[in-house]
């Protein structure tokens, strides 16, 4: 006797199952089936397709009524089941009840809303079916209209390109770092934000959402940071949860998902279940691959026959025309696991193999997904890659051969290769500039322009001079920032100005960084070019600075810090001496100094009196002396006109003038000036980064003296007539330096570097760059002239950053 | 035997950072990477005593603050000719929580 069959869901999951059974045991079941959609199967990943117009709804049709009516299959579309009576073995709707022998759940899962206000407000949608599908298409029909998508994963991404391909204006909010953060790596994440940016999508990540404004309708999402970014349609994309409520409310085992054996039944011997809304051995599921094998083992199952559903690899890819990624296995760092990494920035291509044991574990790749297969079947069947390392990367292609010796491939190369990929110089024209005399890189720069934009070809052409020069080329030394470049820093900095490299991403994947993300060398460095060059766009990243500019105040030997306020030109008041007395009384102070910089430091502070001890002295009116940055430090002065007989000038006032203006301005190693009332020089200006000496006609301006490691006196940058004019300079002198020096070096280094008559060019004689100079110094004083002890205000703060993560008594944990 | 103990979630520390646990053995820094692993390692530098956890992260090792000394987060040893070697502990996640395996430092602070 044919049993009765009931299934509910008609998705992606029960059409296969369906389709598997009817293949099996034909007849054996006489079927129902209930849809809450009013119509049948339909392929749901390609909805993408659908919303930006490269395929049809009818296109994507897979069981349509007249297939289901061939298979004899009662539908019930439109109709949801509303409950499951096990004890009578029927299944509810809205219409009555249907009796079952066997049940089969397939409700799949529905789109997590995030319940913040406004959620509820008309124009805020998911992204799920073909209602929602049909929504944004007819929002996108409104010329002019712009929406955001809420989730940078893969069905965000998905909703915001086809929406900009219908001609939207598209923002994407996204709470992680990196673009769809699960599947990629920091890399392949800022490729991607770099090819959607392209196309017009404007893309926040690290951002979220607080609230979604508008009377009666959708206007905008504010975002926690007050950014509001007005909206006529929001796409919440932030991820599914499995359907699981008939399950729950029927008493079934439920956990994320309804829980289902290796055979796809549930804890009731008569119900089975797969595909989104099932959890299966702790797992739950979001792509089709695992979900087409579950309906494989069902209609096994229900035929009667053995099969066991046994977890796979999955991999990931975008469907966004142009953008090619690939996801696949586990790509996180780990014990025992090393990175094979392959970037060609010219190409915008990025390969990261992660290995273990001489396996293949994860992949991710952006730009040249060709291989992507290849690497999955790798990854799958454990195969032993310890043959084929060296040339993994290459893919299959290069399999079987020998190791690639670089000299001989680029000797191997015809003359019309192009080796300089942003000039157009092939090797042909770089071996003809050396024949006419161009014998080393920068003069190849010179003449043919080989590696002159980029840079990153440096290395091939370098081959290409020696293959032509044989023993007369000597490798010029030009000292790479560290191991994860060959870059100099001049280069480096250089290239950051011209291809407007705007975060580390940028950096490291553009300049063809070594390693994933830098090191203890390079990353202070890269974070202040990036701050100096893009103070509005680029935010600083204290995970790169050292320790004391983290923890603004200066490690000790014994792990103390000591804290130091400011004290304006070397003026203090009674009041300010009396909070200082106080706040080394109440943190036990072991020592206080007066320091060679005219103020008073307290050596021996715990970090966790850190916030304690900055927030009495900023109640006091203090603020942090940056004496541990790479910053403005001190400005001493002398007493000047105010009191002593000789002065000239308000050198005192001056100081503290300069001292305003500059101080929390980053710069590449530490500024120190002074501000001396005349030639006697009490403030000792004539040994500083930049000091002035008052005079009867005026202020000279001194430049890059040095009293530490070197012993060097200023020269004279130029006499200036007025205090504003003094001012200007300077301002406009520590710009310069701030834009160009090499980080660590000191302003003394740097102008030995590029020429006192230079840097007079740029800051005395040309008056607009000048006034321009000090204009960037302005906007940048914006962002950065800020107290970095007032700025850690609110306690919760304050506690997180200074206290432990967890206390653990190992006693009591027994 | 392993002894397991959820010390906070990921969210908690900074990525490319640490935070410190405190216990009576001595404080143990906990690391966050840049692509979401965590590890637990001695605070205290085996050179000449530098809190590890305030040290600059880069691929999964960190450089002590003070005389910038390199170790690996997989085996706490320090790159290159440095001999130091310094104390892991078995840390994972789970469901966001970090857990770590405190047996070694029980066995220790027992003896
Ligand atoms: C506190 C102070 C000594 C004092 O008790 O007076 C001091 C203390 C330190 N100096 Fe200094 N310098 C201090 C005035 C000086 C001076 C004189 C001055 O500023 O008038 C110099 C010579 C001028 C100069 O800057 O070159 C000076 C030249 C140095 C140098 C060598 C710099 C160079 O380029 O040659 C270093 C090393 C470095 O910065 O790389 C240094 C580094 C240091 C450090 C930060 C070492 C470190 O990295 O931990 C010391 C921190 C001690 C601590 O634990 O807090 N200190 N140091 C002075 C703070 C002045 C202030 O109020 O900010
Ligand atoms: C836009 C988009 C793009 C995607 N892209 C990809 C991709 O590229 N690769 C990939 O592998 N996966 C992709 N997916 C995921 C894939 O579509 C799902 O994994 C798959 O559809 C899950 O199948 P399912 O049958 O479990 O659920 P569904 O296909 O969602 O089917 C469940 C059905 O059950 C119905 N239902 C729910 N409750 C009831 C009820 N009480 N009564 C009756 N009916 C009910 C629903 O209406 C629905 O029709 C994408 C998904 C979307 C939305
Ligand atoms: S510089 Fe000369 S004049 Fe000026 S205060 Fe010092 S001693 Fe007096
Ligand atoms: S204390 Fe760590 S390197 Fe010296």
């Amino acid at each position: 006797m044919t049993q009765k069959l009931v299934v509910i869901g008609a998705g992606m999951a029960s059409g296969r199952a369906l389709e598997e059974l009817f293949a099996l045991a034909p007849g054996a079941f006489d079927v129902t089936l209930f849809n809450a959609e009013p119509r049948g199967n339909y392929n749901r990943i390609m909805l993408s397709p659908v919303l930006s117009g490269e395929k049809t709804y009818e296109e994507i049709v897979t069981h349509d009524a007249a297939w289901y009516e061939a298979q004899g299959v009662k539908t019930r579309f439109g109709e949801p089941v509303t409950g499951i009576d096990r004890a009578r073995k029927v299944v509810i709707t809205g219409k009555g009840e249907t009796p079952y022998d066997k049940l089969v759940i397939a409700t799949g899962s529905t789109p997590f809303i995030i319940p913040m206000p406004g959620h509820d407000l008309p124009g805020v949608i998911a992204y799920r079916d073909l209602d929602d599908t049909n929504r944004m298409i007819q929002a996108a029909n409104t010329p002019g209209a712009r929406a955001v998508v809420i989730g940078g994963g893969l069905l965000g991404l998905e909703a915001a390109a086809g929406l900009r391909l219908r001609g939207m204006e598209v923002t994407v909010v996204h709470l992680a770092g990196h673009l769809m953060e699960r599947q990629l790596d920091e890399a392949a994440g800022y490729l991607l934000r770099k090819a959607l940016s392209e196309r017009g999508i404007a893309i926040h990540c690290s951002a979220s959402s607080r609230e979604i404004y508008g009377q009666g309708k959708v206007e905008g999402l504010r975002l926690e940071d007050g950014t509001e970014i007005p909206a006529d349609l929001i796409v919440m994309a932030v991820g599914i949860r499995p359907g699981t409520a008939l399950g729950k409310a029927a008493g079934l085992a439920v956990g994320r998902g309804i829980h289902i054996d290796d055979q796809c039944i549930t804890s009731d011997p008569d119900i089975l279940a797969l595909g989104e809304c099932v959890e299966h051995d702790g797992a739950v599921f979001g792509l089709v691959a695992p979900i087409f094998d579950m309906a494989k083992v069902l209609a096994r199952t229900l035929a009667g026959q053995s099969a066991a559903y046994v977890p796979i690899e999955v991999a990931t890819k975008l469907k966004v025309t142009g953008c090619d990624l690939f996801s696949a296995g586990d790509f996180a760092e780990g014990e025992g696991r090393e990175d094979i990494v392959f970037r060609d920035p010219a190409r915008g291509v990025y390969k990261r193999l992660v290995l273990k044991d001489d396996r293949l574990i994860g992949a991710v790749m952006y730009g040249d997904t060709a291989d992507g297969s290849w690497f999955f079947g790798l990854i799958k069947d454990g195969t032993d890659i310890s043959e084929m390392r060296e040339t993994l990367i290459f893919g299959p292609a290069y399999q079987g051969g020998t190791a690639l010796d670089p000299m001989a491939a680029v000797a191997a190369l015809p003359d019309d290769a192009e080796i300089c990929g942003c000039n157009g110089v092939s090797k042909g024209q770089i071996i003809a500039a050396i024949h006419d005399g161009a014998h080393d890189i920068g003069a190849l720069r010179g003449t043919c322009k080989a590696s002159a934009s980029c840079g990153t070809c440096t290395g091939l052409v370098e081959q290409v001079l020696a293959l032509t020069l044989g023993d007369d080329f000597v490798l010029p030394q030009a000292q790479p920032v560290c191991g994860c470049t060959d870059l100099s820093h001049e280069d480096v900095r250089r290239l950051i100005k011209t291809q407007e490299l705007k975060s580390q991403q940028a950096v490291w994947q553009e300049l063809g960084w070594k390693t994933k993300d830098g090191c203890h060398v390079c990353r202070p460095a890269i974070n202040f070019y990036l701050l100096a060059d893009w103070p509005l766009e680029y935010k600083d990243d204290p995970q790169s600075r050292f320790v004391n500019e983290r923890n603004h105040a200066n490690i000790q030997k014994d792990g103390t810090y000591s804290v130091m306020p400011r004290m304006w030109g070397g003026i203090t008041t009674p009041s300010e001496l009396r909070a200082i007395a106080d706040a080394a009384e109440r943190y036990k102070v072991p020592t206080v100094k007066v320091t060679g910089g005219q103020r008073i430091d307290l050596l021996g502070v715990k970090k966790e009196d850190l916030p304690k001890i900055w927030a009495d002295l900023n109640d006091a009116g203090m603020v942090s002396g940056h004496a541990y940055s790479k910053g403005l430090r001190t400005v001493k002065t002398c007493v000047g006109t105010d009191h002593c007989r000789f002065g000239t000038q308000d050198s005192t006032g001056l100081g503290i003038k300069l001292e305003k203006a500059l101080w929390g301005s980053w710069t590449p190693h530490k500024v120190k000036l002074a501000v001396s009332g005349c030639p006697r020089n009490c403030a000792e200006a004539t040994c500083k980064d930049v000091g002035v000496i008052c005079v009867d006609s005026g202020y000279q301006v001194g430049v890059a003296g040095a009293a530490g490691m070197d012993l060097k006196e200023t020269e004279r940058l130029a006499d200036a007539p007025t205090e504003e004019e003094a001012i200007e300079l300077t301002i406009a002198f520590i710009q310069l330096y701030r834009e160009n020096a090499k980080y660590l070096d000191r302003p003394y280094k740097w102008v030995a570097k590029v020429g006192l008559d230079w840097v007079k060019q740029q800051v005395v004689a040309d008056a607009d760059n000048r006034r321009a100079l000090v204009e960037r110094f302005r906007i940048s004083q914006s962002i950065y002239q800020k107290d970095p002890w007032g700025e850690l205000v609110s306690q919760e703060e304050r506690k997180a950053w200074s206290t432990p993560l967890a206390t653990v008594n190992l006693e009591a944990a027994e | 035997m392993t002894h397991w103990t959820d010390i906070g979630s990921l969210e908690d520390i900074p990525v490319r950072g640490a935070r410190v646990v405190r216990t009576a053995a001595g404080c143990i820094a906990v690391f966050r990477t840049s692509a979401d692993e965590v590890y637990a390692l001695d605070d205290t530098c085996p050179h000449k005593g530098g809190p590890l956890s305030e040290g600059i992260v880069h691929g999964a090792s960190v450089t002590c603050p003070l005389h910038n000394r390199v170790f690996a987060f997989a085996t706490g040893e320090a790159q290159g000719a440095d001999p130091e070697v310094v104390a892991t502990y078995p840390a994972r996640i789970e469901a966001g929580r970090i857990l770590l395996d405190l047996a070694a430092l029980k066995a220790r602070s027992a003896a």
